[in-house]
């Protein structure tokens, strides 16, 4: 069995080039891969496409905002482009409204789908969100049994950074309540997954095969996060 | 001054949205003023919250102490589990939303209109825009039920013949809750069901941009017993 585990985060994103496109989970703050984005942040690769949900909150943590602020994202694909408040400026909304960066703003469900989609080797499909908003204008729209849907594509990803609660040696992942979010169908959406444990790495055989959320044939580096990582 | 008299507290309008929930609804609210739908507790009805992050039947805010920090509601906030809780991924969850299982969302929105369409994502002046899950749920549960101020800060309506923003979803907004009442949207536009006590329907239309209907059976606004 190939090794998989890396000591540090440092080393598990060495070799993330500039242009590449990463995904970054979280929702709420849970599930939100903050000592691999903080790496990607120490590395510094550049002009960088991010997919998250939200393009960083207000809060001193790390998230993808702390790689927006620093300059290395060029465009974000995220259902909040703006804080839940718009009214609030965040570094990233300074940043787009400047036009220093580029952003699509992309209907939560329409983003997850997208995700999904890319992983499961669809070539694009049809929802009904966003249907009669400027989010569809310019897009396919068809009608099918009655109802009036618009053409989503698949999003994929170079890299994606994942928080989980627990692993095997093999990759194979658990996720802890609300931790999961967009964790799993990332995980399954990019080319190289790379994947902070909160808890532990057991040996392979260890986890329920009926209680793992994400097959380890998706992972390709793990990292346990040490006693003084970043935990929430 | 009309303006000066006293208004509905957000609590309330919350209560009367969430008294029109039935036994067994899958209800779904959304940041801000909405959550307080899940403090009024009608003990004949079973709701099911469900949260857009995945989580499926959620309790009530965790007392302070007890948070477990994985669990939380589409706001961030800690939640208490309840027995039954099950959790799925962000694609499954709004696969949940659009295969139509959500019986009501209940949403804040800057505008409405008589048409029942809603604005609530965007700001003028602003490029980008927090729409979240707002426009899969509005598209997709069953109804659409609005909290919100009946005017702006400076007094302007919100409830209009046609939105100005850039609307969330067209014609899909069933019931609104303003401070100053309960309006159901029509086909012939806002019906006046119920009128905050002191306000009479004149004085309500006067902050109104769209024509209210008055019904015969107008009532007072219903507060929790």
């Amino acid at each position: 069995m190939k090794n998989k585990i890396f000591q540090t985060f440092d080393e598990a994103l060495a070799d993330v080039p500039d242009g590449s496109t990463f995904m970054s989970p979280g929702f709420s703050g849970v599930g939100v891969p903050r000592n691999l984005l903080a790496a990607l942040h120490r590395q510094g690769a550049k002009n960088l496409t991010g997919i998250s949900n939200n393009c960083g909150s207000l809060d001193e943590k790390v998230d993808v905002g702390t790689l927006i602020e620093a300059g290395q994202v060029k465009k974000m694909y995220a259902a909040f482009t703006s804080p839940t408040h718009p009214s609030q400026i965040s570094p990233f909304v300074r940043m787009f409204n400047e036009g220093t960066i580029d952003a699509e703003t992309v209907p939560q469900g329409t983003l997850a789908e997208r995700i999904r989609a890319a992983a499961s080797g669809i070539g694009a499909f049809y929802t009904p969100a966003s249907v009669g908003t400027e989010l569809a204008e310019g897009k396919e729209h068809r009608e099918i049994n009655g109802r009036t849907y618009v053409l989503e594509y698949p999003l994929h990803a170079d890299y994606a950074l994942i928080r989980a609660w627990r692993a095997d040696e093999f990759g194979n992942l658990q996720f802890r309540l609300a931790q999961r979010n967009f964790n799993p169908i990332m995980a399954m959406a990019a080319r190289i997954t790379v994947v902070e444990i909160e808890d532990e790495i057991v040996p392979v055989g260890e986890l329920d095969p009926d209680k793992i959320h994400v097959p380890g044939v998706y992972v390709n580096r793990l990292v346990k996060i040490p006693a003084d990582g970043i935990f929430d | 001054m009309a303006e000066e008299k006293p208004k509905l507290q957000r609590q309330a309008m919350c209560d009367r949205l969430a008294m029109e929930f039935q036994d067994d609804w899958i209800v779904n609210l959304g940041v801000g003023m909405p959550t307080l739908c899940s403090n009024y507790v009608d003990p004949n009805k079973d709701l099911i919250f469900h949260s857009e992050n995945g989580v499926i039947g959620y309790g009530p805010l965790a007392p302070a102490g007890e948070e477990d920090k994985h669990l939380v509601n589409a706001g961030g906030q800690n939640v208490v589990p309840v027995p039954g809780m099950a959790i799925v991924h962000h694609a499954d969850s709004f696969a949940l939303i659009r295969g139509g299982m959500v019986d009501v969302t209940v949403m804040g929105a800057y505008e409405v209109a008589e048409n029942g369409d809603f604005a609530n994502w965007r700001i003028p002046n602003r490029k980008g825009g927090g729409i979240g899950g707002a426009m899969d749920l509005a598209a997709c549960a069953k109804q659409v039920f609005i909290a919100m101020e009946h005017t702006t800060r400076d007094g302007k309506p919100r409830m209009l013949k046609r939105c100005a923003l850039p609307i969330t979803a067209p014609g899909v907004v069933t019931l609104v809750a303003t401070d100053l009442g309960l309006f159901k949207v029509t086909a012939e536009g806002f019906e006046l069901r119920e009128h905050a006590p002191g306000w009479n329907p004149e004085e309500i239309q006067e902050l109104t941009e769209a024509d209210l209907l008055i019904p015969s059976d107008l009532k007072e606004f219903r507060f929790r017993d």
